[in-house]
């Protein structure tokens, strides 16, 4: 390792850092004799960036070479940028020695395709085959597969990765070609469904024989791009929950667009990322994924995106006032999760402690429920003030959206006040 | 008031409900042994830690709680802060005089206090997890100062044994003067004649392995390429990342 290596690094992590994908969870391996490294079933981030964003693998790029040119991708081949490749070797010692520090839980590595395909995936394939077996690694890896990668080498990658990934970038076809005209959805799906299948294989080998390898044990993810094409909320949403319904797709990211080519006229022109939209994806990707919600409840065609100013809890409450009052010491589990203000933790505080008393207002509070919003939906014990019927969605709505002074100002005026006593 | 003074030992603490059942009085409140007795004090009882009448407390707790509920107890412990003895004393109390096991019962005051408690604890046992920082030592340790607000040190002990079974290793915690070192098999409890020298949470570079500093140096530049800066979010940086772990990490350095 030497300096040179610094101006590699500043580059390819530059190139890199635009893929949102960042969880290290999904897979527990203990460590070998003599191995190094272990990982957590619940993932571990291990910094923050300025941005506020995880850091929990080295997420890097083998060259930021490509011979496409996506009209969202910084790297694009007309795009006048530093170029930059790591040896296999350069790109191994540097994981090694970032997770001995504890920097790291792992690697993400993903790379522009040069020349072709198989080419590309085949050096990232022998970057995490070293790192497993040459260097006795346990450790997180991630990796992600090339579009248009032939079976047998997504079969090899899934044999030392925990996680593979293919992103669709562009939720429609359509809007994919627009942008990226060299590119088709089948080259991403055709990957997909190698990994579902390798997992399948392996889970079946696995019940036969124990010790028949695992294969992507973490499962596989895939990102959407929010913002840069015209899709709504509800093709989007559509789109991940036809995802969620294989077995092996374990998550799904947004990334809000941002204009990193703004020189292309095809993409639209923005001031800020779409940050909030993209929050309420998450939120609504939430509610498919743990709160038992489906995507048709979320979004419609009467309410085809979503409101950017509650989260989209709270808007299906609104929209259903018909559902409320939930009796807290009585109602089911699903029903109480549907409560906004109340998270899968305080659901389960309050299922579990209604056996031994009555659950009150105030016990409701101390469990971190938000009262705040939660008390328009509820009865518990004591009498609520109003509930969503007697105050009305539309006063609810006001009330919980309405905007306070900003601390700032706040002090601003107590002093001119003190100023003119 | 009746007064129970103990060593301040986890062991003294078991001992003192020992006592206390075998006397049927229960102390209002518990001091060191050296703390000033309160006004109005009727009674001052001294307990004399004894790690057989501990050890019978734990059993019977371990029977009566799940292993999550025990973990819990001991987590409370080691948050060190104030009337953390007095709140344990009152739960286990609780455990002990209950015909059914009262660890879900959340709706209870010192129940869920005990709860949240355990769950600040464990929250810097993980942030230990996630933020220690290693530098490498001339002589091939890999050493980490830190100084977390409760002690949740041992806590982490078994997470970095196995991940880091093939490096030495030293994990130091410069606040309550002692650490943990690794020799490739066993974990042992010490303390540094110069831990002084570590409080602002670099090792020195006379010390340091001939590469480490480049490797802080591709660390420092690949957290910093990494932030996107139409994101910037300070404020939701810091929540993530509170300052005060700042000092000892290579990337905040």
């Amino acid at each position: 390792m030497n300096e040179a290596i610094l101006e590699k690094l500043k580059v390819l992590a530059e190139s890199a850092k635009y893929d949102v994908s960042c969880a290290s969870s999904g897979t527990t391996r203990k460590n070998i004799p003599g191995g190094i490294g272990n990982a957590q079933g619940w993932g571990i981030c291990h910094s923050f960036t300025e941005d506020g964003r995880c850091v929990s693998l080295l997420k890097i790029m083998l060259t930021n070479n490509c011979i496409y040119d996506c009209a969202y991708c910084i790297n694009r081949r007309s795009n006048d940028l530093q170029r930059a490749t790591f040896s296999v070797s350069e790109l191994v010692e540097l994981t090694i020695e970032f997770y001995r520090r504890n920097y790291i839980e792992g690697l993400f590595l993903s790379s522009g395709v040069v020349r072709n395909p198989d080419y590309t995936m085949e050096r990232l394939v022998r970057a995490i085959k070293d790192l497993r077996t040459v260097h006795r690694f346990n450790g997180y890896i991630h990796m992600k597969s090339i579009p248009g990668a032939s079976e047998q080498l997504v079969h090899e990658a899934g044999l030392y990765a925990d996680r593979l990934s293919v992103n669709i970038e562009i939720p429609t076809e359509q809007n994919l070609k627009l942008l990226a005209p060299e590119k088709d959805h089948a080259s991403v799906y055709k990957p997909m469904s190698f990994i579902q299948q390798g997992m399948l294989e392996s889970k079946e080998d696995r019940r036969k024989f124990r010790s028949a390898p695992r294969f992507a044990p973490a499962g596989q993810s895939t990102q959407m791009i929010v913002g840069a094409t015209s899709e709504n909320d509800k093709q989007i949403l559509q789109t991940s929950a036809a995802l969620y319904q294989r077995p092996s797709m374990k998550r799904v990211y947004y990334s809000g667009f941002i204009p990193v080519n703004s020189y292309d006229n095809r993409l639209p022109a923005l001031k800020q990322p779409p940050l909030v939209r993209e929050n309420r994806l998450y939120q609504a990707d939430w509610l498919m994924r743990f709160y038992e919600f489906k995507v048709d409840e979320i979004v419609d065609d009467r309410y085809p995106d979503l409101d950017l100013e509650i989260d989209p809890k709270l808007s299906w409450a609104l929209r259903h006032p018909e559902v409320f009052p939930v009796d807290v010491n009585k109602a089911d589990y699903s029903l109480i999760l549907r409560i906004p203000g109340i998270g899968v933790k305080s659901a389960k505080l309050i299922v579990m402690s209604r056996r031994y008393t009555k659950i009150t207002g105030s016990a409701l509070k101390k469990m971190g429920v938000v009262m705040k919003k939660a008390q328009y939906f509820i009865t518990c014990n004591e009498l609520p003030v109003h509930t969503v019927h007697e105050a009305s969605p539309e006063y609810v709505r006001k009330v919980l959206t309405e905007k306070k002074f900003p601390k700032s100002k706040q002090t601003d005026q107590q002093q001119l006040s003190l100023i003119f006593e | 008031m009746i007064v129970f003074r103990y060593d301040k030992t986890y062991e003294g603490l078991l001992t003192a409900i020992f006592d206390a059942y075998f006397r049927k009085t229960f102390p209002d409140k518990l001091l060191g042994t050296d703390d000033i007795e309160p006004m109005f004090a009727e009674e001052s009882f001294t307990v004399i830690t004894q790690s057989d009448k501990a050890a019978r407390v734990w059993k019977s707790l371990e029977k009566k709680l799940s292993a999550n509920a025990c973990n819990m107890l001991t987590y409370v412990w080691l948050s060190e802060e104030d009337g953390s003895d007095e709140l344990l004393f009152q739960y286990i109390r609780k455990t002990v005089d209950s015909k059914r096991t009262i660890e879900t019962n959340f709706a209870d005051e010192v129940v869920l206090k005990v709860h949240k408690l355990a769950m600040k604890v464990s929250k810097e046992r993980l942030r230990m997890i996630q933020f220690v920082r290693f530098q490498k030592a001339a002589d091939d340790v890999f050493f980490a100062p830190v100084s977390p607000d409760h002690n949740c040190l041992p806590l982490v002990i078994d997470h970095f044994k196995d991940r880091f079974a093939d490096q030495k290793w030293i994990l130091y915690d410069t606040k309550r003067d002692y650490g943990f070192y690794y020799d490739l098999k066993t974990v042992t409890e010490m303390t540094l004649e110069t831990s002084a020298r570590f409080s602002e949470g670099k090792l020195d570079e006379a010390l340091m392995a001939e590469d480490e500093k480049l490797f802080q140096q591709l660390w420092k530049t690949y957290f910093k390429s990494m932030a996107i800066k139409e994101r910037i979010n300070p404020k939701l940086h810091r929540q993530l990342m509170p300052k005060r772990y700042w000092k000892y990490m290579t990337e905040k350095q």
